[in-house]
């Protein structure tokens, strides 16, 4: 995963760095499958996999690519970046040292048997709401992309 | 050594799938026999392929290499192992060889959830259905990199063409597919399942294949599912990503030798692997035709008889074309050689008369004969419809498909809702 996600920002041609973000997302989903969550695995699979990296390829393929070959590479949110990345070390380093008393000690081992079936009654049981106005969002959010994309209606 | 023969002995009296039941022995010569069954038809398929169409189109097919053609694809295969292996000079080597080994990879591992019986499965996952769909989408993949890397302009259209109609088509076939899972949940405990053994068991419980389910709409989700998966595949009328007449070949335009046939084969047991989707999903798996009407141990004994008589139903075929056969001494070895093949058929149908080899082979034999028969209705498209264009094809997919999948869907809900709370309260 670390691999394809280095493979991502350093490549130059964009289609290399999009299949090298499609090898991170795969791993992602293996590390998904040993916390024994095998649907969130096969969704993410479909979606990311499948799905949203087809499309990032199908655009990227479309612009020409020895010009963004040629381009100087920017990065001029460095900073920023940087900012982020401390921020974010720092807190895998704290969670990693204090993990024992932030977490409980074991884990009860998840019944892989019927990892779907408890995925279905969580979201649709106790986080119903919150499901629902991701939905909505999403909804919105196709609205909006017709809305953009059509000059008539 | 005894105990590895304990081990390896221990799993014949499961009742589980080996991977299931831990057993890497059995796993691993449940992977090679899939791989070879599925090498072999694809071998078939191409000999099939092009003897139907050519019979649909009044025409012999191939007939010189071997008694009606039989050794065919034999030939074929050799002549691609023995190519040139061509790479265009621009191309981008690296992706260019990885799409192939990425849509072969994609074809060939979906198989491992494949339930060709209860226990005839290389293994079962909780996530079965899921983990197929997944798997075969990645296989958009490897087409998409294909066109590109050929740096060339058939391809790189072919593949555009192509990723676009799998990833639209993919959204209608998920939701057939959904139609589907939710009416495995129609049982005492409420809780339906993605797993493909499961799915069938669920059929088996119900004691109805899931395309007579809720008359018109098991059907109407089957039959997006049938539109949905050619298109998926890339086969006619939804070629439109090889098509001949304006982009030679589509994505693999460039490719040559044993790389072209990875595609080849990747073509064909992606094909395999959609049918035996739609035959898990709606036509009952591995269960025998009319498990219900006609039940009880004569009509168990009667249908057990069917895979011994389809395989001398072959072998009697070829023993009439045999007899059939010119008599002129140059054709004396082709006929030998036929009537040769008819023997094993017939060898093989008599084997399978054995009671305990039929009890533990039918069910193989009638998922089987279920996806042939898909093979077949694929091979009578390609010869029967004329190719669509792309915009009727986007529109098939999403004016017509789609608004289809998400009815279907929300009435199967409903009406599983009320029978689950009215009917059986």
């Amino acid at each position: 995963m670390l691999i394809g996600g280095i493979a991502v920002i350093t490549r130059k041609n964009p289609v290399h760095s999009a299949l090298a973000l499609i090898v991170t997302l795969l791993a992602q989903a293996s590390i998904y499958l040993m916390l024994y969550a095998p649907f969130v695995a096969g969704v993410q699979i479909i979606l990311y996999a499948g799905g949203i990296m087809v499309l990032f390829l199908f655009v990227i393929m479309l612009v020409s690519i020895d010009r963004s070959i040629r381009e100087r590479q920017f990065n001029s949110q460095w900073v920023v970046g940087i900012i982020a990345a401390t921020a974010l070390g720092g807190l895998f380093i704290a969670v990693y040292t204090k993990g024992t008393s932030i977490f409980p000690e074991h884990v009860l081992p998840v019944v892989e048997n019927d990892n779907t079936q408890r995925v279905a009654t969580m979201l649709y049981g106790q986080y119903m709401f919150a499901f629902e106005i991701a939905s909505l969002l999403l909804l919105v959010a196709i609205i909006g992309a017709v809305v953009m994309a059509k000059k008539r209606i | 050594m005894h105990e590895i023969i304990q081990y390896i002995s221990s799993y014949l009296t499961s009742d589980k799938t080996p991977g299931a039941a831990g057993n890497m022995f059995w796993a691993f010569v449940y992977i090679m026999l899939v791989f070879l069954g599925l090498s072999v038809a694809v071998i078939a398929m191409n000999w099939l392929e092009r003897k139907i169409l050519a019979h649909m189109q009044v025409r012999l097919g191939p007939m010189r290499v071997g008694p009606h053609g039989l050794l065919q694809p034999i030939a074929d295969a050799i002549k691609l192992l023995l190519k040139e292996d061509i790479m265009p000079a621009e191309a981008d080597g690296f992706v260019f060889w990885m799409a192939p080994l990425i849509v072969v990879l994609a074809a060939f591992t979906v198989f491992v959830v494949v339930p060709f019986g209860p226990t005839h499965a290389i293994t079962d996952m909780n996530i079965g259905i899921l983990f197929m769909l997944g798997v075969s989408s990645l296989s958009v993949l490897g087409i998409v990199m294909a066109g590109w890397a050929s740096n060339s302009h058939y391809p790189l259209i072919g593949a555009l063409r192509s990723s676009a109609q799998m990833v639209s088509y993919e959204v209608a076939m998920g939701l057939a597919v959904v139609s589907a899972i939710l009416m495995t949940s129609l049982n005492a405990e409420g809780t339906g399942t993605l797993s493909m053994i499961g799915i069938v068991q669920a059929q088996q419980a119900q004691g109805e294949w899931f395309i007579f389910k809720f008359f018109p709409l098991g059907l109407v989700a089957f039959f997006i599912f049938a539109v949905a998966m050619v298109a998926e595949t890339n086969r006619a009328p939804f070629d439109l990503a090889e098509a001949e007449s304006e982009l030679t070949a589509g994505f693999h335009t460039e490719y040559s030798g044993f790389r072209w046939s990875l595609f080849f084969l990747a073509e064909y047991s992606a094909m395999i692997a959609v049918s035996s989707i739609a035959v898990t999903l709606w036509l009952g798996g591995w269960l025998r035709p009319f498990p219900n009407w006609l039940q009880g141990s004569p009509w168990d004994q009667i249908f057990s008889f069917f895979p011994g008589v389809t395989f001398l139903f072959f072998a009697a075929i070829c023993f009439y074309n045999t007899a059939r056969m010119p008599k002129h001494p140059l054709f004396r070895v082709q006929t030998i050689g036929l009537a040769g093949f008819g023997v094993v058929l017939g060898l093989i149908g008599l084997v399978l008369f054995i009671p305990a080899v039929s009890l533990r082979v039918q069910d193989i034999f009638w998922f089987s004969a279920k996806v042939a028969g898909f093979m077949y209705l694929y091979i009578w498209y390609r010869g029967t419809f004329p190719r669509y264009r792309f915009d009727q094809l986007m529109q098939m997919g999403w004016k017509v498909l789609l608004p289809m999948g998400l009815g279907v869907l929300i009435l199967t809900a409903g009406v599983a809702l009320l029978q689950q709370n009215i009917w059986h309260p």
